[in-house]
């Protein structure tokens, strides 16, 4: 059996080879991609949408239909997550650990033993519980910030440097992720809610589909962005350029919540209890 | 570029898939892949696809492998069945 499909990889892999011959060379100016596509953006990219970076021009706006569907992938991508993995009814943890801060005792709790009601005195720990690191915990708070707002960088400048709304998100999305590793999901939770998380993905494809829904109603094509022109109170071609930027932010919000709601259900094994 | 550097880059991209393939623990797979992507975004950058570099800096070699790393801490060491 491993020899048949090994055959079958290896054919696979020939086959591939051999198409990709048929490519033109990298950077080959004779290239129908290079003659055709690339010259039109290049030429019109700027007087068009005014928009330095020609990627985010044709990500955003000449093809703002399919980045609109890759952002409702990663929509469906985590409610996918959320309905596969997500435990709603959790069974009860065999055991729960609890920690009395006065005295730095460590007490475990049985299944069906009584819960300890003052949190001011017993903190919850949990069982996978590695001890509190000064470095570790420090260093992770005081990069969290910046990471957030360079996060923000990266989506509002996604309009002259490399970056935008999908790299943003995720970025900001690792600040989250980065803060429930250092300390423990519970309080990442508190921060940044299930509910919050669900809201906000689904706010993102609401604001990049209801971008394109308004240019219809303001005379335009749908996500034809030079019809929010009377609303932004710009001329159209500036009117584009704020349109690329407000689906970036819709973009950014989705992939954001997104990222974060699968960390959240993969590292607590659905049951957003004890994490990572 | 540089070929010489290129092809280091590519060598080490074939080494890390194959070893993510090739290696028996869960976790040093997720970390070899997370050194894969970041492989591939250096070849990104080279080939001046530099919004393509970012992605993969940011999607692959960040947050995918630590969502890896997450779903490998909640498995066990043995099979239960």
């Amino acid at each position: 059996m491993k020899a048949i499909a090994m055959v079958a990889v290896v054919l696979c892999g020939g086959l591939l080879i051999y198409g990709s011959l048929d490519f033109p060379d990298w950077g080959d100016p004779n290239s129908p991609a290079s003659t055709h596509l690339s010259p039109y953006f290049i030429e019109n990219a700027i007087p068009d949408t005014s928009v330095p970076n020609i990627v985010t021009a044709v990500l955003a706006d000449y093809r703002g239909y399919d980045t609109m569907f890759e952002t409702a992938v990663i929509f469906s991508a985590g409610i996918a997550c959320l309905l596969l993995l997500r435990m709603f009814t959790p069974n009860a943890p065999d055991s729960r650990l609890y920690r009395h801060t006065p005295t730095g005792v460590t007490i475990r709790i049985e299944q069906g033993g009584k819960l300890p009601e003052n949190t001011q005195e017993f903190q919850r720990i949990d069982l996978s519980w590695v001890p509190y690191d000064v470095i570790v915990n420090t260093g992770c708070r005081l990069m969290v910030p910046f990471i957030q707002l360079f996060a923000l960088y990266v989506i509002a400048h996604g309009h002259h440097s490399p970056g935008g709304g999908f790299q943003g998100g995720v970025i900001y999305g690792a600040a989250v992720i980065l803060f429930a590793v250092s300390k423990d999901l519970r309080s990442a939770i508190e921060q940044v809610g299930e509910k919050m998380t669900a809201y906000l993905s689904s706010a993102g494809v609401l604001i990049y589909a209801g971008t394109g829904l308004l240019c219809l109603f303001l005379g335009g094509e749908y996500l034809n962005y030079s019809a929010l022109a009377g609303l932004l109170g710009v001329d159209p071609i500036a009117a584009r350029s704020h349109g690329i930027l407000i689906v970036e932010v819709g973009v950014g919000l989705a992939v954001m919540a997104v990222m974060v709601s699968l960390y959240y259900i993969l590292s607590s094994d659905g049951k957003l209890d004890e994490g990572l | 570029m540089i070929w010489e550097f290129e092809f280091i880059i590519l060598f080490l991209v074939v080494v890390c898939g194959i070893g993510a393939l090739a290696v028996k623990d869960l976790l040093g797979a997720s970390i070899l892949f997370g050194g894969y992507s970041f492989m591939m975004c250096l070849l990104w950058a080279i080939m001046g696809a530099v919004d393509v570099a970012f992605t993969e800096a940011s999607v692959g070699a960040g947050v995918s492998t630590v969502l890896f790393v997450a779903a490998v801490f909640r498995t066990s060491r043995r099979t239960k069945d």
